[in-house]
């Protein structure tokens, strides 16, 4: 499990002080996946590399499995590195060496008997479905193949948690789905506690149990991705489920819809048709379905005899969030 | 006398060029030794020790870099020679042979290798040094297992050009006492004019060169696994085959 409290960090640049991390607090509970987004230069990297000590934080504390990070010397740090096993977005696997051998590098580092590699690492590249391709040389492998020997390798000292810094953001769509389902069937198989930095929304929806909004070095939301998405005042919810592009027609008065759970799956809207009078247009909308529950977004036009104050009371009453399109 | 009859004849040749040439190679031999023990450690170090190096010693890498490695590099190899012989009387007990005439060349080309080594280094992407970290190595088993495991096919580029740096400066080195075919060539051709002399010192040079660089290109290869077409280089043909096969029918 990752607790991280308060954490802060903050570059020199001349006269100036940056703040890459301002007071960015977060736990992951065992066994389950947190994904962390914003845009490129929100601190991203900064929090993976702090995660890892790669960079010192200037303040604040990361807890990995009971053990703070920032309070131990490096020949700890370096022992509490072997519990997290971490993934990059460009696999980062050593061109010297044959994907066993990559597999084999922790282990090496330990001074770990040859036979015990040997049988850790067969296993290792059958977890990740690349058996056969043991001596081949990461030049030899597909990005695909590269990151599965990356995923193997982080797997290798047998980890609690699972780091992924854009683990899928170099791949194509259906290899990202395959990385991702990997990922995911890992950390129920390896009860991993798993943190995946991302500024992709299509990688939370997929894999995550709960998200965090990274900008400008804070945290401005969090929570479970079914609340995340439920919340009609956020920012997250709206990127994580966007509309297709609209333009707003004059002519009638319209609505953006967010129904969620219940209200997604009851027949809303021929409800509202049929009580008021009205004829409904859908002029976009989306629906999923995240984390086991149903979400649908919607902006649909409206034309009834009835004010429109009675239609959103009605949806409000129907668990509908209701908002005036402008 | 004809060109062939000469070329057994001549004492140049068959007396004196047998010893000249172990000369040379003993010159090479143990510069290049001592160029690749202390060079290596110092190329690897003047990398480590830069800003946002592994270890960062902003004080003591300027001075190396700046003070040993560049004002060395900066005085001409022939003058570098000749201020050295003390030295070399120092340590080797003479100031002329082959053996001192080592002195001041690996002197000459042991910050020539290791700015080459610090070039290879370089050029090893942060991302594999961050994964060795981040897997709990030592930065011992950085340099080791990741920088000089990753530059290897560079490094021994690199080691090849100083070995050939050195075929050049060791026929300098002759003419001030180093002895081997510098001297030779400088004996016979210059101060005799001896063609013939001349001429085989020359094509036993160019074979020194082109083997060491025959050699070092072969094993460049062979350790270089960083593209598709070089990481089965050294294996059988049929293997590579098998391989190929292997990976399109995925």
């Amino acid at each position: 499990m990752i607790t991280v409290t308060n954490l802060r960090k903050t570059y020199r640049q001349g006269e100036r002080t940056i703040t890459a991390l301002d007071d960015v607090t977060l736990s992951v509970p065992k066994g389950s996946i947190h994904g962390i987004v914003g845009h490129s230069g929100a601190g991203k990297s900064t929090l993976v590399r702090c995660l890892t000590l790669l960079d010192r934080p200037s303040s604040g504390s990361v807890v990995i499995d009971g053990r703070d990070l920032t309070r131990v010397r490096d020949s700890a740090v370096r022992t509490a590195r072997r519990r997290i096993g971490m993934v990059f977005q460009h696999a980062n696997l050593m061109d010297s060496r044959t994907a066993a051998q990559n597999v084999a590098h922790p282990l090496e580092l330990v001074k770990t008997p040859k036979g015990e590699i040997a049988r850790k690492v067969g296993e290792l590249l059958s977890l990740v479905g690349l058996a056969e391709f043991a001596d081949a040389y990461p030049s030899q492998l597909s990005g695909g193949q590269k990151q599965r020997v990356g995923i193997a390798r982080a797997l290798a000292s047998d980890p609690d948690v699972l780091l992924c810094d854009e683990p899928t953001s170099a791949l194509d769509p259906a290899t990202t789905e395959d990385i991702l389902t990997l990922i995911r069937n890992l950390t129920r198989t390896l009860n991993l506690t798993v943190l995946v930095i991302t500024h992709e929304m299509h990688v939370v929806k997929r894999i995550c149990d709960s998200v965090s909004l990274l900008e400008r070095g804070r945290i401005i939301e969090h929570g479970p991705l079914q609340d995340v998405v439920g919340d009609r005042t956020g920012s997250l919810g709206k990127s994580l489920m966007p509309l297709p592009s609209t333009a707003v027609n004059q002519a009638l008065p319209e609505l953006d819809l967010l129904l969620v759970g219940r209200s997604a799956s009851a027949p809303v809207l021929s409800e509202l048709t049929r009580r008021f009078d009205a004829s409904v247009n859908v002029i976009a909308g989306t629906v999923e379905t995240l984390a086991g529950s149903r979400f649908g977004r919607l902006r649909i036009e409206v034309d009834s005899p009835r004010p429109l104050s009675e239609i959103t009371a009605y949806l409000e009453d129907a668990g509908v969030h209701v908002e005036v399109a402008a | 006398m004809n060109f062939l009859d000469n070329l057994f004849e001549n004492p140049g040749i068959t007396e004196a060029l047998p010893e000249e040439f172990l000369a040379t190679l003993q010159m090479i031999g143990i510069s290049g030794f001592f160029t690749l023990m202390i060079g290596l450690p110092l190329g690897v170090f003047l990398h480590t020790s830069s800003p946002g190096g592994l270890r960062p010693m902003p004080v003591t890498n300027r001075v190396v870099s700046d003070v040993v490695v560049n004002i060395t590099r900066s005085i001409p190899f022939a003058i570098l020679m000749v201020s050295l012989i003390p030295l070399a009387r120092f340590l080797t007990g003479s100031s002329i042979g082959p053996v001192a005439a080592s002195v001041s060349l690996s002197i000459g080309a042991i910050p020539f290798f290791a700015r080459l080594v610090e070039t290879s280094l370089r050029d090893v992407t942060p991302g594999k040094i961050d994964a060795a970290l981040v897997m709990g190595s030592t930065r011992l088993q950085v340099i080791t297992k990741v920088m000089i495991a990753e530059a290897l096919p560079s490094l021994i580029a690199a080691f090849t050009t100083t070995l050939v740096t050195l075929v050049g400066y060791s026929a300098m080195a002759g003419i001030i006492g180093g002895g081997g075919l510098g001297r030779l060539a400088y004996n016979y051709g210059l101060q005799r004019f001896d063609t013939t002399v001349m001429v085989v010192i020359i094509v036993i040079i160019v074979a020194i060169v082109q083997i060491i660089q025959f050699i070092g290109d072969r094993l460049a290869q062979r350790v270089d696994h960083r593209t598709a077409a070089t990481a089965g280089a050294h294996r059988s043909r049929q293997a590579r085959r098998a391989e190929a096969a292997n990976v399109v029918g995925v």
